[in-house]
């Protein structure tokens, strides 16, 4: 270990956002509106996240020694900590959001990885603040959590935090920063977007089970994404969703968007980002086409969540075309309950599409699941 | 079967301590000079002169005694198959050393090129055998070329692939239909014999719906590769159906049946119209296991696939029997001459031995054994069960979890699992990949372990669970009492591990150095 000899021992980044997960008992589909905080003050109810994020900070002591720099933590996550935890000083102005960003910001350079109590909200401002691209991991403590940075359980995170910075290689994925567009949800219609990508600790492959052996899944989606472009078609339309996945499929033809949807006539990409109308203007009548999407974010949507472009619409214009999806055997075997879903905001059309996929889950390898509406 | 060890009890819990020699391996070891048997007049041996070395060999120079009391030291720190060993999937028993003998005295001074006129009783056991298991699964033919459970599913995807062609449907029947249940080496031998695989999910049951199955099944269907019950213990009831319906279609039906103990005499694979079926000798026929080397699978198929069987096959001709290598429409080989042929004498006396009636109470006797396992385990603090809504009955395996142990004391199950080594257990089957089920384990009893031992193992469990709550560190510790330590490094990390000890030497060579 000559070279961690040198470094300063691997320090964990704490943020609680006090005001999360307030708007879900309040009916409400997130906590994003700026006046939830008094209105939840006003009803007499008290944030889970400070809580949820002693579980996790528990968790992650009977695990780790290690440092701990912090925002402002709510006096129930501070009380599990015994006090020894050095907090960023941010200032008077920083409020809210404000202080999100300013604490994300602040620990650049300073820890290893950032360990947020939130929900998707959270996770965005997290991401946005983010740019020394540090490993992020969630405390699941929100009223949406679409995004793959979520543990499944407080106790999960504080674990999987305390083996990340203790592993002698840490290893990390990319995942999906997904939200629910609150402008689109005004106006009565629920989508979602992805905002960005973020590496997360893999929590997979340190110790492998003696028997099995584990296989490689990123490999395995490699090698089905070389063999997905190699037979791609010259006549053919290919309509390609956002996320990591996709985004790896497109290096291959020419170079795409992360996070937008994509145009292909054959192996090559021919048109960025594009928009729903974008779309239905590129669809000639008659011309087959194809539709590539991934599973995106961490609750199972393949149609209608962060690549809502492609719409009821567009499907029907391009003639309901055969739709592909790619995505790794371990984010399947992940789901619960083990099913995908779509939602094209056309209940008829969902209908039509709901029953038995075949997704694409390494070379020469599909998995059929469920596809519920 | 084995005598139980009798009176075990929890007081016995802090006793055990595993041998723990402080020696270095064998090439530090040793003095210039220190001999084993020194002959006087030791033959040069005669070799081509570009094959002897020109440099003698670093080899460390150890007396006889020393070499074999460190071998014995050694062999005294096995980590595993020494405690009771519970280990799902691989249905253990005890191989009797009786088959050794047998082995070592019928077969060690034959060669399978002799002619086959100085072979007659080794190539009447193989018949015999062939014969036992078909009247087993209702096969017509058997062969047991195939070097382990997987080599005979790859056995089986070179059928198909053979079957297809002779019907010139090979190009178009592109796809093999499997579950996510089935064991990982039915997809990946599809894989390598060409074949697009089609893995099945499970759902509300436990096991994939019939509705899900004819989704995938059609013109493009080779074959359909599963086993029942599965891993998680459950017996898939439409299986008749499942079969029908891929004949329907003119694909093939191959019933992986590594886990057969359960239902050994209660069913016939050909029966539920299964094409083909493979047994796994190391496993429900009593013979020794092997890391995938000198193991049996043997793979048996009804008779409109015996022409496509690898070669070559043992016919009886009167009284004589004779090797058949003379089919021009066999796949050829998956393995050297007859496969590993000690593994098949000793599987054979150990069927003979237990007969029908044995093979019945030994199969009533492991699902026993597991239902009373799944039991006593359903009372263990924090351990639940795969798929809790799900009452069917579980056959000769189940799996549980501590998913709930683990968010509530950090414990994770291999921490647990390496914590029983400390009480001479050996460490646990969890699951096979991908994990469907979260901190997972499937314990297995079948018919050897005697309930003192089943006890005991469960004993150990709830103690070990017990310190989760009460000392984690103690749990995330472990093992304390095991021949090793807990490793500190992944082990695929190259600059760190070696396996030969010239790689040692480069890798570490700097720092060995420096002390
Ligand atoms: C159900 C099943 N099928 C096949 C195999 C593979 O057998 P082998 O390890 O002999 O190749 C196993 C191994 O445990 C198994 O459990």
């Amino acid at each position: 270990m000559p070279e961690d000899d040198l470094k300063r021992p691997r320090r964990l980044g704490l943020l609680v956002n006090p005001v999360a997960g307030l708007g879900g008992p309040m009916g409400e589909k997130g906590s994003d509106a700026p006046d939830i905080a008094a209105r939840a003050e006003a009803a007499g109810r008290a944030g889970q996240a400070g809580a949820r994020a002693a579980r996790a900070l528990a968790a992650f002591r009977r695990a780790s020694e290690a440092p701990i720099l912090a925002g402002p933590l709510p006096p129930e996550t501070r009380a599990a900590l015994d006090g020894e935890v050095e907090t960023l000083d941010l200032g008077p102005t920083a409020q809210g959001r404000a202080e999100t960003l300013a604490a994300v910001a602040a620990m650049a350079e300073r820890v290893d990885l950032i360990l947020f109590a939130g929900g998707d909200g959270t996770a965005r401002d997290v991401a946005e603040a983010n740019r020394a691209g540090l490993p992020v991991i969630g405390i699941p403590a929100g009223v949406k959590m679409h995004s793959g940075v979520f543990a499944r359980s407080p106790e999960r995170a504080g674990r999987i935090a305390a083996e990340f910075l203790a592993a002698r290689t840490p290893r990390t994925d990319l995942v999906e920063i997904l939200d629910i567009d609150e402008e689109a949800r005004r106006a009565g219609q629920l989508s979602a977007r992805i905002y960005s990508v973020a590496r997360t600790p893999a929590t997979r492959g340190e110790r492998q089970n003696p028997k099995a052996g584990g296989g490689d899944m990123l490999a395995d989606l490699d090698a089905a994404l070389a063999g997905y472009v190699a037979g791609m078609v010259e006549e053919t339309l290919y309509i390609l969703g956002p996320g990591t996945t996709m985004a790896a499929l497109k290096a291959r033809i020419g170079g795409g968007t992360l996070l937008g949807v994509d145009l292909a006539e054959g192996p090559r990409i021919t048109a960025r980002d594009l928009s729903e109308d974008d779309l239905l203007e590129r669809i000639p009548p008659g011309r087959p086409v194809r539709v590539v999407l991934t599973v995106v974010g961490g609750q199972g949507f393949v149609l209608g969540r962060g690549n809502q472009q492609i719409s009821a619409r567009v499907l029907e214009r391009a003639g309901r075309p055969p739709i592909d999806v790619v995505c790794s055997a371990e984010k399947l075997a992940g789901l619960t309950p083990p099913e995908l879903t779509i939602d094209t905001g056309d209940p008829a059309l969902d209908a039509q599409l709901s029953g038995y996929w075949p997704i694409t889950t390494g070379p020469g390898r599909k998995q059929v699941v469920r596809v519920v509406a | 079967m084995t005598a139980p060890i009798a009176k075990r009890s929890k007081a016995q819990f802090e006793g055990y301590r595993a041998a723990r020699w402080p020696e270095p391996v064998v090439t530090q070891m040793g003095c210039p000079g220190r001999r084993g048997v020194v002959f006087e007049e030791a033959p040069t041996p005669e070799l081509p002169k570009g094959a002897a070395r020109k440099t003698a060999p670093a080899l460390p120079e150890i007396t006889e005694h020393d070499a074999l009391r460190h071998y014995l030291h050694l062999s005294q720190m096995t980590l595993g198959m020494m405690g009771v060993s519970l280990f799902g999937t691989c249905t253990m028993k005890y191989n009797p050393r009786i088959g050794e003998r047998a082995a070592l005295k019928h077969l060690a001074d034959l060669h399978p090129l002799q002619h086959p006129d100085t072979l007659q009783g080794v190539l009447e056991l193989y018949d015999n055998f062939s014969d036992f298991l078909c009247e087993v699964s209702g096969m017509d033919q058997f062969v047991f070329q195939a070097g382990g459970g997987a080599d005979a599913a790859y056995t089986h995807a070179c059928v198909t692939r053979a079957y297809h062609a002779s019907r010139g449907e090979l190009e178009q029947r592109d796809q093999i239909i499997t579950t996510i249940q089935t064991h990982p080496c039915s997809p990946a031998t599809a894989n390598t014999a060409g074949f697009e695989v089609i893995t099945l999910s499970l759902e509300e049951n436990g096991y994939p719906s019939v509705e899900q199955l004819k989704s995938v099944v059609g013109p493009r269907t080779a074959a359909l590769m599963v086993n029942n019950p599965d891993d998680m213990g459950i017996y898939n009831p439409d299986i008749k159906e499942w079969v029908d319906i891929v004949h329907a279609a003119g694909g093939l039906c191959f019933y992986d049946h590594a886990n057969f103990n359960g239902v050994m005499t209660r069913l016939r694979a050909r029966e539920l119209g299964f094409d083909a079926c493979m047994y796994m000798l190391h496993k429900t026929f009593g013979a020794p296991k092997g890391g995938g080397g000198p193991a049996v699978g043997a793979y048996g198929c009804a008779e409109h696939l015996v022409p496509f069987l690898p070669g070559p096959l043992v016919v009886k001709e009167g009284a004589r029997y004779r090797l058949d290598d003379d089919r021009p429409e066999s796949i050829g080989r998956v393995r050297e001459f007859w496969g590993n042929a000690p593994q098949v004498l000793k599987a054979y006396a150990w069927a003979r031995a237990m007969g029908a009636e044995g093979l019945r109470e030994a199969a009533d006797l492991s699902v026993l054994a597991n239902n009373y396992m799944d039991h006593r385990l359903a009372q263990v603090r924090g351990v639940s069960r795969s798929n809790p809504g799900i009452d069917a009955p579980r056959m000769e395996m189940t799996r549980h979890s501590v998913e709930q142990v683990a968010a509530e004391t950090g414990c994770s199950i291999f921490e647990i699992s390496m914590r029983m080594t400390d009480f001479g257990i050996d460490a646990l089957w969890l699951s096979h990949e991908p994990l469907l089920v979260p901190e997972p384990f499937t314990p297995e009893a079948g018919e050897l372990w005697s309930k003192e031992d089943i006890d005991y193992w469960i004993d150990v469990l709830e103690h070990v669970i017990e310190e989760a709550y009460a000392t984690p560190d103690v749990v995330k510790g472990a093992p304390h009492n095991a021949p090793i330590r807990q490793l500190t490094t992944a082990l695929d990390e190259p600059d760190q591990w070696a396996t030969t000890w010239r790689a040692y030497e480069r890798k570490h060579g700097q720092r060995m150095a420096a002390e």
